[in-house]
């Protein structure tokens, strides 16, 4: 069974001057009402929004419900559904081979907590310029139903099994690993997972987004703390996020005793207002205490967790040229014969 | 035995020895991270330099430091290059070894050793020469930390001097080892110099081993596999490098990041024109080479045995959703971690079909330093023609060992990229599909991100011609039929065998890879020792072309040579060959670790013709 998971087609262009059409992927094949569907469709919004060419995207994922997305949402895009648990290598040498790409990586809990576990943290220690989405419901979908290393401890599955073992934090991990903007969503939070990640196409390094993505077939049921009521119910944002693209020349007002500016790195401008608590998510440090304080509690806290706006990232490091790898020309890559005789002299 | 005793020894003894001039090997026993590298390499030049033909092997423990390690230096006029079985002169430094080391040895064969190790008390059937390294390094007068590393230089000396080794040519070798360590230079000069004087005064020359001036290595280089290997995907034009480091692939990766450090830096900005990643491991390094070869760029990684196991599953994704990758397999002895310093030709059968579901690989099967360096190239230039994944299976033996050869050719032809879709191509073909076989070659036209041409969504799953996810049969079975035809077209892509043709011949040879040393060797003797003539066909890849058939065709019996247990290459030909030619196939196979050497597979062929010794 399949729903359309594409808004009702308008007329609007963007500022480069495309309507939303070349944005949409096929229909997809989830099961109606999946939590992945719903970040697809904001996948679609951030891009058309934010103005970016779908022919310099690449859509990378692995294997699972979360990692057929990618068919989902910009068609005209090129798009890699690799191995179980290795989309971040295969991203991170189609980066590497052309660095005008910008990268989008659809993973799922599994796919990065479980197989995928060490890929991933490599890929958050090299900082790689990339948007990671994991499509986090606790369990493994395609399979049906069994718990994923997210799930928490003691929740339910549908046949009775109590999980025991404790979750591995995602976002967690990938503030300790490098990663520059880390933030956590809930599918069903429209407004923020869209100025989340807007904001993270305006990033430069790794942007990692675990967004709460709740299995309609196999993890929405009660005693499961991963179903759609349930992370609605315990879903706290740390802060309520506006986003100004660089490219809208607007004046913002706003309260510094009450907003946090975090300027981006294409210019952008990231607006945390704050809510019950202070929170600054350029504080690496408490940004991990806030993760385990609302942990303890059974608490989801929800929004940009940490960035770092101009922090290196791996292609800086690597001191690459700014021509893509891939179509560099011959006399940029075969030394000349004067090279070859240099070796060949010094072998004798 | 004091040296003093051995100067007055009869002289006579000397006479009754077999000469032996630049047809011996010889053997320096010690232990690993005592600094004899340097020493060994300055012996193997120094002859090198002095026109002989040569070859150096280092038989290494899986270790940093202490354990026993050897290393063999062939000198041979005939240009045998192949590891020589017997040893003609030992050089016993490491008291671990020692008394076995000397009680392998042929009756007459010789041996410098450690003095205090009292090897005259084991043998009396070797021509010995005890040297006291310890004091003559004391002589030079310097630290005790520095007097261990330079221990070794002493027997250079004193091999200079017991074989005619030209002094000033380890000098110049000695220079070039370490020609910007000043310090380190003269005190490895310093003792070079004392082992010299020490066996001028105090040893009697009563072996038959020298070394004379030739002319047969006049321009050549001495180099390792691995560096070849580099400087052929340096050559290529290579992008892309993801690696993790294993043994004895490890240089291969390291000697190219040294090449593109010094010479692929783009002058107008100083910035890098590759990017070489060291990867969490061998299956990232793969990932990361099929991503990099899915956007277009030329990428490379180099392992091993384990590291093909754990590649296994990309090299099928690379396989199925066509994209280049050219992967080193620089082989060591399996199973599991096997002997990781030891040389094998053990991943043939695994590799040729690497992953699940029906999988075939091409195979570039390099037999000198030469090929390493051509076959790299060839290597991208293939893999981009198939869009596939391309191994080429080097070995320990080629990839670590110090090889002769004449100097590499600078590669004139462009890099061939493949079908890569343009404008132009698009608009003649009219209707493109990434999996569609437009030109009867079963090889599609395929579109980069950003290249301005239609998009398309690679996936490991079911897919029709236009990369649609599909679970139809026979979209399925039209795909993968036409995969599976790419391999007629690699058949006229890859190089062709090596065939040698002795008309009189009623046998065939076949081998492959560093065995291609051995056998030449060995033919030699089946002709010489047997009145054996055979005529030799090398294997260069697979897929086998049609002179394979031939080959078999026109012998009564063929001999395949293997550095496994299980007869990997010949297991190949019997997936491949018609049943016909099966029955004349036997098979030659050597997997101890150390490379075959000749006088094992003459004694084998001899034995499997029915002439064998008892």
């Amino acid at each position: 069974m399949s729903t359309p998971t594409t808004p009702v087609p308008g007329k609007k262009t963007n500022r480069i001057g495309l309507e939303v059409v070349p944005y949409r992927g096929s229909k997809t094949t989830l099961c109606a009402g999946c939590g992945h569907n719903a970040i697809s469709e904001r996948l679609i919004d951030a891009f058309f929004e934010m103005g970016l060419d779908p022919a310099q995207v690449i859509k990378l994922s692995g294997i699972g419900c979360s990692s057929k997305s990618p068919a989902y949402f910009l068609g005209a895009s090129h798009g890699f559904n690799a191995v179980h648990g290795r989309m971040p290598s295969v991203a991170t040498g189609a980066v590497l081979g052309n660095r005008k790409l910008i990268a989008v990586g659809i993973s799922g809990d599994g796919d990065t907590g479980a197989i995928g576990i060490g890929q991933f943290v490599h890929l958050m220690r090299r900082n790689l310029p990339i948007l990671y989405v994991i499509e986090d419901n606790g369990c493994y979908g395609l399979t049906k139903g069994q718990f994923s290393p997210t799930a928490d401890v003691g929740s339910i599955l549908k046949n009775g099994v109590v999980n025991d073992l404790p979750p591995i934090d995602t976002c967690a991990l990938a503030i300790m690993l490098g990663a520059s903007f880390v933030a956590r969503s809930f599918s069903g939070d429209k407004k923020q997972l869209l100025a989340i990640l807007k904001a993270a196409l305006s990033h430069k390094g790794t942007c990692m987004i675990d967004v709460l993505s709740p299995c309609v077939t196999f993890n929405d049921h009660d005693g499961s703390t991963k179903s759609y009521s349930h992370v609605k119910d315990h879903e706290e944002p740390l802060t309520d996020i506006s986003f100004v693209p660089f490219f809208e020349d607007i004046a913002v007002d706003y309260d510094e005793g009450a907003t946090q500016s975090v300027r981006m790195h294409d210019g952008s401008t990231l607006l945390l207002h704050k809510l019950e608590h202070d929170y600054d998510p350029t504080d690496k440090i408490r940004a991990l205490s806030t993760l385990q304080e609302y942990g303890r509690r059974g608490e989801f806290a929800t929004g940009v967790i940490y960035v770092e706006p101009d922090q290196d990232h791996f292609i800086d490091r690597l001191n690459l040229v700014d021509e893509p790898l891939a179509t560099l020309p011959l006399e940029k890559v075969r030394p000349p014969r004067a090279a070859l005789d240099e070796i060949m002299d010094g072998l004798r | 035995m004091t040296p003093s005793d051995l100067a007055v020894q009869d002289v006579q003894a000397a006479r009754t020895t077999r000469r032996l001039v630049n047809d011996f090997s010889i053997q320096v026993a010690t232990a690993n991270g005592s600094g004899s590298q340097t020493a060994n390499l300055v012996l193997l030049r120094s002859i090198f330099r002095m026109g002989v033909p040569v070859s150096g092997k280092n038989l290494f423990p899986s270790n940093i430091a202490g354990l026993p390690t050897w290393y063999t230096i062939r000198a041979s006029k005939h240009g045998y290059i192949g590891r020589k079985k017997e040893i003609d002169l030992l050089v016993a430094m490491n008291p671990e070894t020692a008394r076995d080391d000397v009680l392998a040895l042929e009756p007459g064969a010789a041996a410098i050793y450690d003095e205090p190790l009292r090897l005259d008390a084991v043998r009396q059937d070797l021509v010995l020469y005890p040297v006291p390294f310890d004091k003559i390094v004391a002589s030079i007068g310097t630290e005790a930390k520095l007097r261990r590393l330079v221990k070794n230089m002493v027997y250079d000396g004193v091999l200079a001097r017991l074989i005619d080794i030209d002094l000033e040519e380890m000098r110049k070798a000695l220079k070039k080892q370490l020609g910007r360590k000043a310090k380190a230079l003269a005190l490895n000069e310093a003792a070079l110099d004392a082992g010299f004087a020490y066996a001028s005064e105090h040893l009697v020359k009563r072996d038959g081993l020298a070394v004379a001036r030739m002319d047969a290595t006049e321009g050549m280089i001495l180099m390792e596999g691995n560096a070849a290997a580099a400087l052929g995907c340096m050559m290529a034009g290579v992008t892309v490098v993801a690696w993790y480091p294993i043994t004895p692939s490890s240089s291969l990766c390291e000697t190219l990041i040294d090449y593109l450090r010094k010479y692929r830096m783009d002058p107008q900005t100083g910035r890098a024109t590759f990017a070489v990643v060291q990867a969490e491991d061998e299956i990232a390094a793969l990932g990361m080479v099929i991503g990099a070869g899915w956007v277009g760029a030329r990428a490379m990684t180099s392992t091993s045995g384990p590291g093909i196991s754990l590649m296994a599953e990309f090299t099928g994704l690379g396989y199925y959703v066509e994209v280049p990758a050219v992967i080193f397999d620089i082989q060591r002895v399996g199973p599991s971690t096997g002997l990781p310093t030891r040389t094998a030709q053990g991943d043939i059968l695994s590799t040729a079909m690497l992953s699940h579901g029906d999988t075939r690989h091409p195979l570039l099967l390099p037999c000198s330093i030469e090929e390493c360096y051509t076959m790299a190239i060839a290597a991208f230039d293939l893999a981009e023609q198939l869009q596939t994944p391309v191994f080429v299976m080097s070995d320990l033996d080629l990839g670590m060992n110090t090889w002769m050869s004449k100097p590499f050719e600078y590669p004139t032809a462009a890099p061939v990229r493949g079908k890569v879709l343009t404008p132009e191509t698009l608009a003649k073909m009219g209707e493109w599909g990434r999996y569609k076989d437009v030109d009867g070659d079963a090889v599609a036209w395929r579109t980069l991100p950003l290249d301005g041409n239609p998009s398309y969504f690679a996936r490991g799953s079911g897919h029709n011609e236009q990369a649609q996810y599909s679970e139809r049969p026979d979209d399925f079975v039209r795909n993968l039929d036409r995969i599976g035809r790419k391999f007629e077209t690699a058949r006229n892509l890859v190089p062709r065998p090596e065939v040698t043709i002795d008309g009189q011949a009623r046998i065939g040879v076949i081998a492959y890879g560093t065995s291609h040393w051995a056998v030449t060797e060995s033919r030699d003797q089946l002709a010489c020792e047997a009145s054996l003539r055979t005529s030799y066909l090398r294997l260069t890849a697979y897929p086998f072309t049609a002179d394979l058939d031939a080959f078999i065709d026109r012998h009564d019996r063929v001999y395949v040579i293997d550095q496994n247990r299980d007869a990997q290459m010949l297991g190949l030909m019997r997936l491949d060959l018609a049943v016909e030619r099966l029955a004349k196939l036997r098979s030659v196979r050597h997997y101890n670790g150390l490379p075959i050497d000749a006088r094992t597979i003459t004694n084998e062929i001899l034995a499997q013709e029915g002439r064998g010794q008892s």
